[in-house]
């Protein structure tokens, strides 16, 4: 089985601070990292390995520094990785980054099992995954906990909030996953030694066959018009007392007047 | 692209189980919002085997036309079915607008109809409204773990697609009842990759909290969950239900179904009272909205202060009590 996983470097976003003078973000500092559901998605492709056979690759779209997330994917266990990287693909939308990992599959594949993670956490749409599977024009499976062969199929566990699906989906096809119970593994000694010897291949626009006006901004149907940090609203009338009692009967007051309760 | 060609407000409806998801009927009201402004016709789009019923559940809500589109391969949710049925409608009657609500099944196939009419898509949104410049929908939707707002537009193609996060936007019934087009369609069942082999449904009920009109959610501030039925207690004298924090819910003393949040659910009940929350960026993408906010906390810095409308400061083991206390008596 020829598995690919599609891993994305992003700033932790557990460690984003707003800067209260500018109201921007401070990203300074804040460290990249391999977005936590591809690492998922990666320990998933492992054990698919495990199970049936096969290899694993990873790719990523991103500057020349997203190579240490694929080292990181080597590390794990995978067994080749490729970076995806050109100026001109800066700026695309998903609808984009899509087709040009699209682009990329066909180019190193095929494959017959292709793994992202749900969203990352950055731009946080979960929309990579499904349009590349429909550049590709093949089947997808989205909110994957578990993943099994099935023979010439794949049965995937589908997450919903109140209830789980257990599909059979036939491959080629793209799953996306979410944090399931098998957490990524640790890398080891040996497989980091491993890793950083290993050459990982570089597509850049001269070796990717890619329509121009499909890609960056150009290919990008939506446009980020402005961004801003939630806003705050609201004059908070301070309910005081003496005691707490007081302030209770106070509070029930206001809400009584305002027709709350 | 002429975009005067693409005229219309689309609504994706969608069910589960023969019930329409609450989100179908919310972004109808959001629909109404944008057609007062666009003055386009408000349609309800609703797939399934059999679509009678479900037309019937959405009549009232303010659509002006409801497309039914039967297709016996749609007994049960699928990427390929839903996303090909969908894409044809647009083919034939070209929307300019299309609203998914950002459920599970949504956002698998929201971004498959996008990618075949190779236009945008703008994931999971919190707020519409309609670009004075352009006349484009602005999309605004949280990005950077809901540290970061962006608005989105979609100027150069058509439709302009979104999904929509549940819990943003009323449902409200109108009256006026939509005109029903019914439509017949088929699909070859080899088109159709993926199989549902079974459905495993959660232990009890799931527990909804977006549709609730009064939410008491307790925090890290709470201490343990042995303390949670005072919040329980003061819920049920108002009518509402126990909500939580992601950190309540991390440390185990409260189901994850009760989480607000960011990656919880959006709320924007009647009230909101909020208790030993300190109000964490993440927490107040989820509950910002609400009608009127209450915060109690000791610690008068909080930023839930931010955005409550009342602020208690003091010790919540202590006001809690007090105010069930309280309303108790004013009940009596
Ligand atoms: C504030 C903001 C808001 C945005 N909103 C939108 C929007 O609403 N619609 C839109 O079309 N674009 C939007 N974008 C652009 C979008 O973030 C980029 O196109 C981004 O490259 C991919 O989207 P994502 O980060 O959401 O990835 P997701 O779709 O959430 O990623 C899902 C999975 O796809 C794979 N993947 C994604 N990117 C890569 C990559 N570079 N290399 C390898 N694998 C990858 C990973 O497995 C990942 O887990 C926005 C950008 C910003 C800054
Ligand atoms: C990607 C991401 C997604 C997230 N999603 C969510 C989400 O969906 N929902 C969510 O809630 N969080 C979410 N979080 C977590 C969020 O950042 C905060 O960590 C969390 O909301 C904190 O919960 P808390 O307010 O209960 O706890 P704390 O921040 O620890 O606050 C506890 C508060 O209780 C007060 N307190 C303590 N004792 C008392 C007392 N006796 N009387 C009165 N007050 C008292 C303290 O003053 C303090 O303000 C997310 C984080 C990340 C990174």
């Amino acid at each position: 089985m020829k598995i690919l996983v599609c891993v994305k470097q992003v700033p932790d976003t557990t460690e984003i601070k707003i800067d209260p003078v500018t109201n921007t973000l401070i990203r300074t500092g804040v460290p990249s990292i391999m977005n936590p559901f591809d690492a998922y998605a990666v320990e998933q492709a492992l054990r698919l390995k495990e199970a049936a056979g096969g290899t694993v690759s990873v790719v990523s779209m991103g500057p020349p520094q997203a190579m240490s997330i694929l080292t990181d994917a080597l590390a794990m266990g995978a067994d080749e990785a490729h970076l995806i990287t050109d100026r001109r693909f800066g700026g695309s939308d998903t609808l984009a980054t899509s087709y040009i990992l699209s682009c990329a599959v066909r180019q190193l594949g095929p494959f017959d099992v292709i793994l992202c993670g749900k969203q990352a956490i950055d731009g946080d749409t979960g929309q990579v995954g499904p349009e590349m599977a429909e550049h590709l024009g093949i089947a997808q499976v989205t909110y994957v906990s578990q993943l099994r062969p099935d023979g010439d199929r794949l049965e995937a566990v589908r997450e919903h909030p109140d209830r789980q699906e257990i599909l059979s989906v036939a491959l080629p096809a793209v799953i996306t996953v979410v944090k399931g119970e098998e957490r990524p593994r640790f890398e080891t000694i040996r497989g980091r030694l491993k890793a950083n010897r290993q050459e990982i291949g570089i597509l850049d626009r001269e070796a990717l066959p890619v329509e121009d006006e499909k890609i960056g901004l150009t290919g990008s149907p939506t446009k980020v018009k402005r961004t801003f940090t939630p806003e705050r609203h609201a004059e908070c009338v301070w309910v005081e007392g003496e005691s707490a009692k007081d302030q209770a009967k106070a509070l029930c007051q206001a809400l009584s007047r305002a027709h709350v309760i | 692209m002429n975009k005067d060609n693409h005229q219309g407000i689309w609504v994706y409806i969608e069910h589960t189980a023969g019930h329409v998801q609450r989100v179908g009927l919310e972004l109808l009201h959001a629909g109404r919002e944008l057609k007062a402004v666009t003055g386009e016709e408000l349609t309800a789009v609703v797939i399934a085997d059999q679509t009678g019923d479900l037309a019937e559940q959405i009549k009232s809500y303010g659509a002006d036309r409801i497309l039914a589109v039967d297709c016996p391969q749609c007994k049960e949710y699928s990427t390929d079915a839903y996303t090909q049925l969908l894409y044809d409608l647009i083919c034939e009657y070209h929307p300019s607008t299309v609203l998914v609500g950002a459920t599970e099944n949504g956002r698998d196939f929201a971004p498959r109809v996008a990618c075949r009419l190779k236009t945008g898509l703008t994931a999971d949104c919190t707020a519409l409204g309609i670009d004075e410049e352009t006349g484009d929908v602005a999309w605004t939707r949280p990005a950077f773990g809901g540290n970061l707002m962006a608005t989105i537009l979609c100027s150069n193609t058509r439709p302009q697609i979104g999904t929509v996060r549940p819990g943003v936007f009323r449902a409200e019934q109108v009256g006026t009842a939509a005109q029903v087009v019914r439509l017949e369609k088929n699909l070859p069942e080899q088109s159709i990759r993926t199989r549902i082999k079974e459905l495993v449904h959660r232990e009890g009920t799931p527990f909804r909290i977006g549709e609730a009109d009064v939410i008491v959610s307790g925090g890290r501030g709470m201490k343990g969950p042995e303390n949670f039925p005072m919040l329980q207690e003061l819920a049920e004298l108002l009518g509402g239900v126990v909500g939580a924090s992601r950190a309540a819910v991390d440390s185990g003393w409260i189901d994850s179904s009760h989480q607000v949040g960011q990656t919880g659910s959006t709320v924007r009940p009647r009230l909101y009272i909020a208790c030993g929350i300190s109000g964490a960026i993440q927490h107040l993408a989820g509950m910002s909205g609400s009608d009127q906010i209450v915060a109690i906390n000791q610690d008068p810095d909080a930023p839930i202060f931010k955005v409550a409308h009342y602020g208690l400061v003091g010790n919540l083991f202590e006001i809690v009590p007090a105010l069930i206390q309280e309303i108790k008596a004013m009940q009596a």
